[in-house]
C-alpha cells in the first residue's frame, strides 16, 4: 500500500506544486505587494505563476508515463501526460496575456485562480473514475466562473460570468445525475469496471438516459451545438486572459476527459462502427449529429459577426464540431489526431487573445473595425495575428491545417461513407471553405484597411512579443513537423 | 545532384529578404525580388540543361515525413513538370520586371508575390499528393492580399471571389483525396498508393470522387462554368499579379488535373470524358464571344485567358497522347503569351493613359504615343491567335488534331473558337492602338493635346521583360520539339497508360 501512495504522490506532484504556487502568489502579494504599484504587483504575480507552471511542466516531463496510480483512479498514459503538458503550456500563454493586457485589480488572486483552474485541468486529463472526473471538472469550472466575472468595472463581464455559471451549474447537475445513474446501473465508479459491466449486461433505457446526460455535459464543456449558447457571451464579456483560458486549456482538458469517459467507460454503448448492432445508447450517432450541427451553426453564424470576440466564439463552435468528429475517430485510430487538433487549436486561439489583449491596451478591441490599420500600429502583432488566424482557417504549413487534415482523414478511415463520421468529415471540409471568408475579413481589417485617423505606434512589452512569437513559431513548427506530436501516440 | 529541390525554399527565403529589404528602400526590395526570380530561373534552366527525358518521374528527394499517415517528402520531376518549372521561372522574372513601378508597401508586395511563387514551384515538384496539396494551398492566401491591396477595379470583391473559388476548388480536391484514402484504405498519399486505393472504389464512388478532384482542380484552371473568378480576379489584380495568375496559377489547376485526377481514376475519366470535352469547347467559344464585346481592355485579355485555357482542358479531355502533349505545350505557351498581353495592358498602356476603356483608348493615337507597346501588343496578339512561328500554333494544332480524332464535333466547335479568338484579338488591337486611323482633318482636339504631351517611352525593365517573353514564345514556336521531347516520353509513363487506353477505346 505504501508503494502505491508513493506513486500517487509522484503523480500528484505537479498539482501540488501548482497549489503551493497559488498560495505563495497570494501571500507574496499580501506581504511584499502592500503599498506597491499595481504594475509591479501584476508582474510579480505573473512571474511567480509562470515559475510554478514551468516547474509543473518540468516535473510532468521528468516523470513521463506513470501508468495507473491510486488503484486505477488516475491513468497517466501517453495521452494524459501529453494533455497535462499541453494544458500547462496553454495556461502559461493565457497567463502571459495578462502582461500585455489591461492591468486589473487584485492580480494575485487572479493568478491563483488561474492556477487552481489548471489543477482542475490536470485532474481532468488523467481521471479514470467518475468521482475524480467530476471533482476535476468542478474545480476547473468554479475557478473559471470567477475568472470570467473578474472584471468588476464592466457589466459585460458579470453577465458572462452569470451565463457561464448558470449553464455550467445546470450541466454539472445533469452530469452528476448521469453519473449516479451509471453508478446505480453498474455498481462501480471506475471507467474500466463500468465498461466491463456494460459489456456483459447491456443497459436499458435508463442507461441511454445516463449516456445522454454525459453527452449534455460534453456539449457544454466543449461548446458543441446545441449546448453552445454560453460561448459568444463569455468570449465577449470575460476578461481577455480568462477568455483565452476558457477557449484553449479548458477545451483541451475537456476533450481528454470525455474521450476517456466515452470510449474507455461508455465504449460498449457507442454503437461502434456497425450502427445496427448497437445496444441502446449508440452515442456515436448522437455525437455525429451534434458535430454536424455545430459545424453548420458555428461557421454560418460566424459569417454575420461584426464583433471580433463573438466571431471567435462562433468559429470556436465550428471547431468544436471538428473536435467532436475527432472524438468519434479516436475510437478507431486512437486519440492522436484529436489531441493534435485540440492542442494546436488551443495554441492558435490563445495567440489571438494575446493579440487582442495587446491591442485593447490603447484602444478598444471589440469590433472588427477596431483592428483597422494594425499593420501600422505594430507589424509584429499583425503578423502573429495572421499566423494564428490562418492556422484556424487551416492554411498550410500551419498546424491548424494538419489538425483538420488528420482528423478528417481518420474520420473517413473508419469506414469511408459507410459511417456517419465520413459524412460529417465531408461537411467539415465544406464548412472550412466557408470559414476562410470570415477569417479573411479579420485579416483584411488588420492588414488592408487604412484607419480614418492616423494610428499611433503600439507599445508592445518584450515579454508579450516573445510569447506571441513563440506561439506563432510553435504553430509553424508543429505544422511542418506534425510527427512531433503525432509520433507520441 | 540537381539543385532543383531548393527552388521553393530559395524563393521563400527571397520573400523574407524582399520584405526586410523592401521595408528599408523600395529599390532594394525590387532588386532582391528580381535576383530571387533570376535565381529560380537559373536553377530551372540549369536543371533543364542536365535533364535526360525519360518515362518515369525522376526522384530528387524522397524521405519519410509524417510516417503516421504514410506521407513522404517526395520531390520528383519529369518532362511535364520541368516544362512548367521553366515557365514559372520565365513568368516570374518577367512579372517582377513589370512590377517595377509598385511603390506602396514594396516589401510586403514582393514578399507575398514570392511566397505565392514558392508554392507554385513546390506544386510542380511534388510527387506526394499531400505535399502537392500543401504547396497548392500555400499559393492561395497571398493572392487575396496581392489583389486587395495593390489591385484596381473592384479589387476587394475580385480578390475575395478569386480566393474563395480557389479555396473551394482545393476543398473539393481535399474531399476527393481523403475519400479515396479512407474508402480505398490507401497506405499513404503517394500517387501510386492512391491509384491503388482508387482502384478499390466502386464505379459509382470512383465517378463521384473523380468529379470532386477533377472539377476541384479545373476551377483553378478556369474550366467553364467554374471560370467566373478568372476575369474579375485578373482585372482586379495589379499587372505583375495578373501575369502570374494567368501565366502560372491557372496552370496549377490544369497540372493537377493531369497529374492527379487523370492517372488516379482512368475508368471514371472515361465515363466523364464527353462532358469534360463539351465543357472545354463551350468555354473556348463562350469566353471568346464574351471577349468580343468587352469595353474594358483588360477584360478582353481576361476572357481570352479563359478561352485559351479551354484548349488545355480540351487536350486533357481527349485522352489522346498527342493532344495531352499539346495541352502541356499550350500551358507553357499560354503562360508566356497571357503574361505578355497583361503586361502591355496593365503596365505599358494603363499606367501611361490611366484608362482601360476601349472607347477612350480609341480616341488616342497610341501607336504614335507608345509605338513600342503597340509593336509588342501586335506580336503578342499574333502569338495569341496561334499564328505559325509562335508557340500557340503547334500546341493548338496538336490539340485540335487530337480532338478531331476523338470526336469530330469538338474539333469543329473549337476551330470556331480559334476564329473567334482571331476576331477579338484583331478587334481589340485595332481599337486600342490604331483606333484613330482616319483622315487628318477628322483628328479631334483631344488627339492634338495628346500629341503635344508625349508619353514616357518604354523603360528598360519593360523592354527586358517583353523581350524575355517574346523570346520564349518564338523559340518554342519555331522549335516545339525542345519541349515536346521532354513532354512526350513523360506521357508514355505507366502512370498514364490506363488513362490513354481507357480514354480512347
Amino acid at each position: 500500500m505504501t508503494g502505491d501512495y508513493g506513486a500517487l504522490g509522484r503523480a500528484l506532484l505537479p498539482e501540488g506544486v501548482l497549489v503551493a504556487t497559488a498560495l505563495v502568489v497570494i501571500l507574496c502579494d499580501l506581504v511584499w505587494g502592500r503599498g506597491r504599484g499595481r504594475e509591479s504587483r501584476v508582474q510579480a504575480s505573473v512571474l511567480l505563476g509562470l515559475l510554478g507552471l514551468v516547474a509543473a511542466c518540468v516535473i510532468l516531463w521528468q516523470e513521463g508515463v506513470l501508468g495507473e496510480v491510486g488503484s486505477g483512479a488516475l491513468n497517466l498514459d501517453f495521452l494524459a501526460v501529453a494533455v497535462r503538458v499541453g494544458v500547462v503550456v496553454l495556461s502559461g500563454f493565457s497567463l502571459l496575456t495578462l502582461v500585455g493586457g489591461n492591468t486589473r485589480s487584485q492580480p494575485a488572486e487572479y493568478v491563483a485562480l488561474l492556477l487552481f483552474a489548471t489543477v482542475g485541468f490536470l485532474q481532468m486529463a488523467a481521471a479514470q473514475t467518475l468521482l475524480l472526473a467530476f471533482l476535476g471538472l468542478e474545480l476547473a469550472s468554479l475557478s473559471l466562473y470567477v475568472l470570467a466575472g473578474y472584471d468588476r468595472t464592466r457589466p459585460e463581464s458579470a453577465e458572462a460570468a452569470l451565463k457561464y455559471y448558470l449553464q455550467g451549474g445546470v450541466s454539472a447537475a445533469v452530469l452528476l445525475f448521469g453519473f449516479s445513474l451509471l453508478y446505480g446501473l453498474t455498481g462501480s465508479i471506475g471507467f474500466r469496471e463500468i465498461s466491463l459491466v456494460l459489456v456483459s449486461n447491456p443497459p436499458g433505457a435508463l442507461g441511454a438516459v445516463a449516456v445522454g446526460m454525459v453527452l449534455v455535459a460534453f456539449g457544454y464543456k466543449v461548446a458543441v451545438a446545441p449546448f453552445h449558447l454560453w460561448a459568444p457571451d463569455v468570449y465577449q464579456g470575460a476578461p481577455t486572459s480568462s477568455a483565452a483560458l476558457i477557449a484553449s486549456a479548458s477545451k483541451l482538458a475537456g476533450v481528454a476527459l470525455f474521450w476517456r469517459l466515452l470510449w474507455s467507460g461508455l465504449g460498449p454503448t457507442s454503437g461502434g462502427v456497425n450502427l445496427s448492432s448497437s445496444g441502446p445508447g449508440g452515442w456515436v450517432l448522437v455525437v455525429a449529429v451534434m458535430a454536424a450541427a455545430s459545424l453548420l451553426l458555428g461557421n454560418l453564424v460566424a459569417l454575420a459577426q461584426r464583433n471580433l470576440r463573438r466571431l471567435l466564439a462562433y468559429s470556436a463552435i465550428g471547431h468544436a464540431g471538428g473536435l467532436a468528429l475527432g472524438l468519434l475517430a479516436a475510437g478507431e485510430v486512437g486519440p492522436g489526431p484529436l489531441f493534435y487538433y485540440a492542442a494546436t487549436y488551443g495554441l492558435a486561439t490563445v495567440g489571438i487573445f494575446g493579440c487582442i489583449a495587446l491591442t485593447e491596451r490603447e484602444t478598444s478591441c471589440a469590433t472588427l473595425e477596431d483592428l483597422a490599420g494594425l499593420w501600422r500600429r505594430s507589424p509584429l502583432v499583425a503578423a502573429c495575428l495572421a499566423v494564428f488566424v490562418l492556422s484556424l482557417a487551416g492554411i498550410p504549413p500551419l498546424a491548424g491545417f494538419f489538425g483538420k487534415f488528420v482528423v478528417f482523414a481518420a474520420a473517413l478511415r473508419i469506414d469511408g461513407l459507410g459511417h456517419p463520421a465520413g459524412w460529417v468529415a465531408l461537411l467539415a471540409i465544406v464548412m472550412s471553405m466557408v470559414s476562410l471568408y470570415y477569417y479573411l475579413i479579420v485579416l483584411k481589417q488588420a492588414w488592408l484597411v487604412v484607419p480614418p485617423t492616423p494610428p499611433r505606434r503600439m507599445a508592445v512589452p518584450l515579454v508579450a512579443s516573445l510569447a506571441l512569437v513563440a506561439a506563432a513559431a510553435g504553430l509553424v513548427v508543429l505544422g511542418v513537423f506534425p510527427s512531433i506530436l503525432l509520433g507520441l501516440f | 545532384m540537381s539543385l532543383l529541390p531548393w527552388i521553393p525554399y530559395v524563393t521563400f527565403a527571397g520573400a523574407l529578404l524582399a520584405y526586410v529589404a523592401g521595408s528599408r528602400s523600395a529599390r532594394a526590395g525590387r532588386v532582391v525580388a528580381l535576383l530571387t526570380a533570376l535565381t529560380g530561373l537559373g536553377l530551372a534552366l540549369t536543371a533543364a540543361a542536365a535533364f535526360v527525358p525519360g518515362r518515369e518521374l525522376q526522384t530528387l528527394v524522397n524521405r519519410a515525413w509524417i510516417p503516421e499517415l504514410g506521407i513522404r517528402y517526395h520531390l520528383a520531376v519529369d518532362g511535364i513538370s520541368l516544362t512548367l518549372i521553366v515557365l514559372t521561372g520565365v513568368a516570374t522574372t518577367a512579372a517582377v520586371l513589370f512590377s517595377w513601378t509598385v511603390s506602396e508597401r514594396v516589401g510586403e508586395f514582393f514578399a507575398l508575390f514570392l511566397g505565392l511563387i514558392g508554392g507554385v514551384y513546390g506544386v510542380f515538384l511534388s510527387a506526394d499528393v499531400f505535399l502537392f496539396f500543401v504547396f497548392y494551398e500555400i499559393a492561395i492566401v497571398p493572392k487575396y492580399f496581392l489583389i486587395a491591396l495593390w489591385g484596381s477595379t473592384r479589387r476587394e470583391y475580385g480578390a475575395m471571389k478569386l480566393v474563395l473559388y480557389s479555396f473551394a476548388g482545393s476543398g473539393l480536391v481535399l474531399a476527393g483525396v481523403l475519400w479515396t484514402y479512407g474508402s480505398g484504405a490507401a497506405e499513404g498519399f503517394s500517387l501510386g498508393a492512391l491509384t491503388a486505393a482508387a482502384a478499390r472504389l466502386s464505379p459509382v464512388e470512383g465517378g463521384v470522387v473523380f468529379a470532386l478532384v477533377f472539377f476541384g482542380f479545373a476551377t483553378l484552371a478556369g474550366l467553364f462554368p467554374l471560370h467566373t473568378w478568372a476575369p474579375t480576379g485578373h482585372v482586379a489584380a495589379p499587372t505583375g499579379v495578373s501575369m502570374l495568375l494567368a501565366g502560372v496559377v491557372m496552370k496549377l489547376g490544369a497540372y493537377g488535373c493531369l497529374r492527379v485526377a487523370l492517372p488516379l481514376f482512368p475508368d471514371a475519366f472515361a465515363a466523364w470524358q464527353t462532358t469534360l470535352g463539351w465543357l472545354a469547347v463551350a468555354g473556348i467559344v463562350y469566353a471568346g464571344l464574351v471577349a468580343l464585346v468587352q469595353d474594358d481592355f483588360k477584360f478582353v485579355i481576361g476572357y481570352s485567358s479563359v478561352s485559351h485555357m479551354g484548349f488545355v482542358m480540351l487536350g486533357l479531355a481527349t485522352g489522346e497522347l498527342e493532344a495531352l502533349g499539346g495541352a502541356v505545350l499550350q500551358m507553357f505557351s499560354h503562360g508566356v503569351i497571357a503574361g505578355l498581353l497583361f503586361a502591355v495592358v496593365g503596365r505599358m498602356v494603363y499606367e501611361r493613359t490611366h484608362t482601360r476603356d476601349l472607347a477612350e483608348l480609341q480616341a488616342l493615337p497610341l501607336h504614335r504615343l507608345i509605338p513600342g507597346a503597340a509593336a509588342i501588343f501586335v506580336v503578342a496578339g499574333l502569338a495569341s491567335m496561334g499564328l505559325p512561328g509562335f508557340s500557340g500554333f503547334p500546341s493548338e494544332l496538336t490539340i485540335l488534331v487530337g480532338a478531331w480524332r476523338h470526336h469530330i464535333p469538338w474539333a469543329l466547335v473549337a476551330g470556331l473558337g480559334v476564329l473567334v479568338a482571331g476576331a477579338f484579338t484583331i478587334k481589340v488591337m485595332q481599337r486600342a492602338f490604331f483606333g484613330q486611323l482616319r483622315g487628318p482633318a477628322e483628328s479631334t482636339q483631344k488627339e492634338h493635346a495628346a500629341e503635344h504631351a508625349p508619353m514616357e517611352p518604354l523603360t528598360l525593365p519593360e523592354k527586358a521583360g517583353a523581350a524575355l517573353l517574346i523570346a520564349a514564345t518564338v523559340i518554342v514556336g519555331l522549335k516545339p520539339d525542345l519541349l515536346l521531347d521532354w513532354i512526350m516520353p513523360a506521357l508514355q509513363s505507366p502512370a498514364f497508360a490506363l488513362t490513354l487506353t481507357k480514354g480512347h477505346p
